[in-house]
């Protein structure tokens, strides 16, 4: 079957997942994922926010060799360069996150993405590992 | 409150040993008490910095166990400058007269790894393959030189002029030059950061000794005066290493803070410094932190580099030991301990011309900054 690397960050498998973030009561700022103090003016009112889908790039760059350890994804001659970016959605929060795309060429500064659900790995019981990315529109 | 002299420094080599980060820290120890003329049971306290020994005071078993009150510290890229911070603030509040920092470290190979919830970050963000500061290194670089119009090949420039550096010192690691475009097509790691614009980890340690102005004269006849330390972190809106994400209201990074609480601390203004020495985790980092504390505008980089300003014999040398890019990723005392040497004029072939006065010392960036200035005046 299929599962989420962190169930508790999205709506997934709902259809058109959105990411799950917190808003701070006293003072408006965002934080993802949930938090319990805000990090702006430290009040304990964080409640949780769904986050847009859509949003920008900010920034980008690509991993070109494979995490260490806790990485649970592909390694060795199974590992593929990915790219990460921090991606503005709307006007609410940036969030860092994969990219489905890794070469530097296709990639721009302000261009448009969209939250997605990709393959990611298989754990040890066989199960099809899902996680969060940002697809270029 | 007293002012505060360097009067010895001690070097351990930054490369690859078979001895214990213990045994290298006792070294730097001897070549410092050697280089202030003093000897161990004249040093009243203790302060010393590491990132994989979580006892650094153990060392005191290898040099003498005089009973010496001796504080461990650790902050991140910026345990040098808390170290000297603390050894220094010591002295200016007149508890004692004559102290120590010491930096010691032997990394594992490859990029740093670590356990998420030790960062307070959840376990998924490195199970996705985000908790990686060299990929952060990569996100900051590409976003500034987009912004500020800085090509990659002044990145090259930075990683090649900083072995050209390393090459003129003994005690770097990497001592091979190689050419902006060996460095440009060699693996790019994070674009737009290739494998030869990050420093790689290594080992060594060094040892600074600290005393009383008023009394360094009976020690030696150039003191180094610690003229300011600060130590800042990041504020709402700072984008910094390992985030899971970042508010839309942007604030600048903490070593903007920290260099111009430094500034202000001391009462020199960027343009009286005569040597710099920068954190350059990557050749981004060195770029950005050349603004971000204070020496240039944002995009003034790439003119500056291609007129060679940053080199030794330029206007605004940055790095004259070669840095970390080729004297390897430490604990941050090695920055300190060139600050001395410049203003000593010892550095042999890497010596700035026209013994410098004012040198200043940015280490860390990124969560944690700090910021410090040391004048032979």
């Amino acid at each position: 079957m299929q599962k989420a690397l962190a169930p508790e960050i999205s709506t997934w498998p709902e259809e058109n997942p959105q990411l799950i973030g917190s808003k701070c009561g006293a003072c408006g700022a965002t934080a993802f994922p949930q938090q319990d103090h805000c990090p702006r003016c430290s009040a304990g009112e964080m409640a949780a926010l769904l986050l847009p889908r859509r949003g920008t790039l900010v920034t980008w760059t690509t991993q070109g060799f494979p995490p260490g350890a806790p990485y649970a994804g592909p390694t060795g001659k199974d590992f593929v360069p990915f790219g990460v970016g921090l991606v503005q959605l709307d006007d609410v929060i940036r969030v860092e996150g994969r990219l489905t795309e890794n070469d530097p060429a296709k990639l721009q500064f302000g261009m448009d993405v969209e939250l997605t659900m990709v393959p990611f790995t298989t754990d040890d019981e066989g199960n099809d590992v899902v996680t969060f990315a940002f697809r270029p529109l | 409150m007293n002012d505060v002299a360097i009067i010895g420094v001690g070097l351990h080599p930054f490369g690859r040993f078979d001895k214990t980060a213990m045994q290298m820290g006792s070294e730097a120890i001897q070549t410092a008490l050697g280089d202030a003329g003093i000897e161990w049971k004249d040093v009243q306290f203790g302060v010393g910095g590491s990132y994989e020994v979580c006892n650094p005071d153990a060392v005191t078993r290898l040099v003498g166990l005089t009973g010496i009150p001796f504080i461990d510290v650790f902050n991140a890229c910026a345990t040098a400058a808390t170290a000297i911070q603390v050894c220094a603030d010591t002295i200016r509040m007149g508890k004692y007269d004559i102290g120590i920092a010491i930096g010691m470290d032997k990394h594992p190979r490859g990029a740093f790894t670590d356990d998420p919830a030790k960062l307070a970050l959840p376990q998924w963000y490195a199970e996705n393959g985000q908790f990686v500061t060299t990929k952060f290194f990569g996100m900051k670089a590409n976003h500034y030189i987009h912004k500020h119009g800085i090509s990659q090949e002044t990145l090259a420039k930075v990683a090649a002029k900083n072995f050209r550096n390393g090459e003129l010192n003994p005690n770097a690691f990497r001592r091979k030059p190689m050419s902006e475009d060996a460095i440009l097509s060699s693996p790019v790691l994070n674009y737009p950061l290739t494998q030869y614009m990050f420093c790689a980890p290594d080992e060594g340690a060094a040892a600074v000794i600290m005393c009383r102005a008023d009394i360094a004269e009976r020690y030696t006849s150039k003191p180094v005066y610690v003229k300011a330390t600060e130590i800042r972190t990041r504020r709402y809106g700072a984008y910094e290493v390992h985030a899971t994400s970042a508010p839309l209201d942007d604030d600048v990074s903490p070593t903007v803070y920290a260099s111009k609480a430094a500034f202000e601390a001391a009462g020199v203004a960027p343009e009286d410094v005569d040597v710099i020495q920068l954190q350059d985790t990557d050749a981004g980092a060195e770029v950005i932190h050349m603004a971000e504390a204070g020496f240039c505008a944002d995009g003034d980089q790439e003119k500056l580099l291609a007129d060679g300003a940053t080199e030794i014999g330029g206007s605004l040398p940055i790095n004259t030991s070669g840095g970390q890019l080729s004297g390897g990723r430490l604990h941050g005392m090695g920055f300190l301990h060139e600050a001395c040497v410049q203003l000593w004029g010892e550095g042999g072939d890497r010596q700035a011309p026209h013994t410098p006065e004012v040198v200043a010392v940015g280490v860390g960036g990124g969560p944690v900054a700090g910021s410090m200035l040391l004048s032979s005046r």
